[in-house]
């Protein structure tokens, strides 16, 4: 899904985020008008400078008069909307979102190469997860070493979509694309071909930069060594809509 | 010996590799301050042969991967009146979990035949059974605090502990994470 362009006459909408009165694009989304004001919302999924994903569900806000929770990723303001980003609620149904995380795949952060620079690491730190109340699942996932410069690790792999997206969206490649439900669900090469064996991957290494764990790495780092770079992201993203 | 207003704590190790003990030593002269406040009754690192039928604050390193941890977890729960799990193997399974992912046979198969050359053999005099499954601490007994870390740093440990004999309850995410 591109990025939606800016139409020309856009107004302004005024709304409250956790009793501060701020003013916004009305084209703008939630999460986007937080991180202007400082204000934290969790997102493993969101990535500004790539499409909405919504799968995360990490970023659950509480809107005024509705019964429902809705995604600040995926959410536009609207004139006189009232947000709460961190209530009780909200607070335990992230943690329990970043529990399940942990246990459904499989996370050893100790010898990870991701060790001291993920973001689902550090998530769980932010979130109060200092164990996970599930039980692990403990199913082992396929590791793919075919690449000659990249690893992928199904083990750690989240399914945020971020590099089905850069690598469809400002690569230009599409070599990523998604595969299976539920449990079974995995990011696939080309046609689930090794990586190795992709012949639409350029070795760009975008979608290694902007994955978000340990389950996109370089080869040959080892633990605590793979220390990811999305600088590229925003300006890339603004020159590839501006054309 | 133990004095009647000392907090009395316990500690031990089950499948771990005793750096979560190391990094409690690492405390360095704060054990100093700390040996005001706490009697260490029972543990790796004093005489104690027996765990005293009450004891204030239990701490457990490792993970619950044969019969004798399993065992070691439950006293502790039944006299220790709050319970830690110390670190990463305690707090997920970490390293030692990572044979969960194969049969337990074939992780005894890889440790004592294959890779053997003399006289390959499974040992079963004097060495607990192994469990199937790797746990966390607390997926066989209830634990109160969790102090994650691959060991958790000194500073972490100083902090849980000296929150809890202020009698407060410690925020540890505050000051550790999975693998820190
Ligand atoms: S990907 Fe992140 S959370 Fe998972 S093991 Fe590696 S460092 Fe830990
Ligand atoms: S390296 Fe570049 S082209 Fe190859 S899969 Fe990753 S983003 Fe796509
Ligand atoms: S490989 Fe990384 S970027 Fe791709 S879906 Fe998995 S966690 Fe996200
Ligand atoms: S950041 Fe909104 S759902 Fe992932």
């Amino acid at each position: 899904m591109p990025l939606p362009v800016t139409p020309p006459n856009i107004r302004a909408v005024t709304l409250k985020i956790d009793d501060q009165d701020l003013s916004a694009r009305e084209d703008e989304t939630i999460i986007e008008v937080c991180r202007e004001n400082k204000i934290a919302i969790p997102s493993l999924c969101y990535l500004d400078g790539l499409s909405v994903w919504g799968g995360c569900r990490l970023c659950m806000i509480e809107i005024a008069g509705q019964g429902r929770l809705a995604a600040a990723c995926s959410t536009r303001v609207a004139e006189g909307m009232e947000v709460r980003t961190n209530t009780e609620r909200l607070q335990r149904y992230r943690r329990t979102i970043v529990e399940m995380l942990f246990a459904e795949r499989n996370h050893v952060c100790s010898v990870c190469v991701s060790n001291g620079h993920c973001e689902l690491q550090t998530m769980g730190q932010s979130c109060g997860v200092d164990h996970v109340r599930v039980p692990y699942r403990q199913t082992p996932y396929p590791v793919d070493s075919s690449h000659e410069m990249f690893r992928l690790d199904h083990n750690r792999c989240i399914l945020c979509t971020r590099c089905v997206r850069v690598c469809d969206e400002i690569e230009g490649a599409h070599t990523w694309d998604v595969m299976g439900r539920g449990s079974d669900c995995r990011v696939i090469t080309d046609l689930a071909l090794p990586w190795g064996q992709s012949e639409t991957c350029t070795s760009c290494g975008k979608c290694v930069q902007v994955c978000p764990t340990g389950a996109l790495v370089k080869q040959g780092t080892s633990a605590g060594e793979m220390v990811k770079d999305q600088h590229f992201l925003p300006i890339l993203a603004r020159r590839r809509h501006a054309q | 010996m133990s004095t009647p207003n000392k907090i009395t704590v316990a500690t031990t190790w089950l499948d771990g590799c005793s750096g979560c003990h190391m990094s409690f030593l690492d405390m360095d002269q704060r054990l100093v301050d700390l040996a005001q406040q706490i009697d260490i009754v029972y543990s790796p690192l004093v005489d104690t042969k027996e765990l005293p039928d009450q004891v204030d604050v239990g701490i457990l390193e490792g993970s619950i991967s044969n019969d004798d941890d399993l065992e070691k977890a439950k006293t502790f729960r039944k006299h220790c009146k709050l319970l830690i799990s110390l670190g990463d193997c305690a707090v997920t399974g970490n390293v030692p979990a990572i044979r969960n992912h194969f049969k337990l046979a074939d992780v005894m198969d890889r440790a004592y035949r294959e890779n053997v050359t003399l006289q390959p053999q499974i040992p079963t005099r004097c060495v607990p059974p192994l469990l199937e499954t790797v746990k966390p601490i607390h997926g066989e007994v209830k634990v109160d605090v969790f102090v994650p870390g691959c060991p958790p740093h000194a500073d972490a440990i100083w902090y849980v502990l000296s929150e809890l004999i202020e009698g407060r309850t410690p925020d540890p995410s505050k000051v550790t994470r999975f693998g820190a």
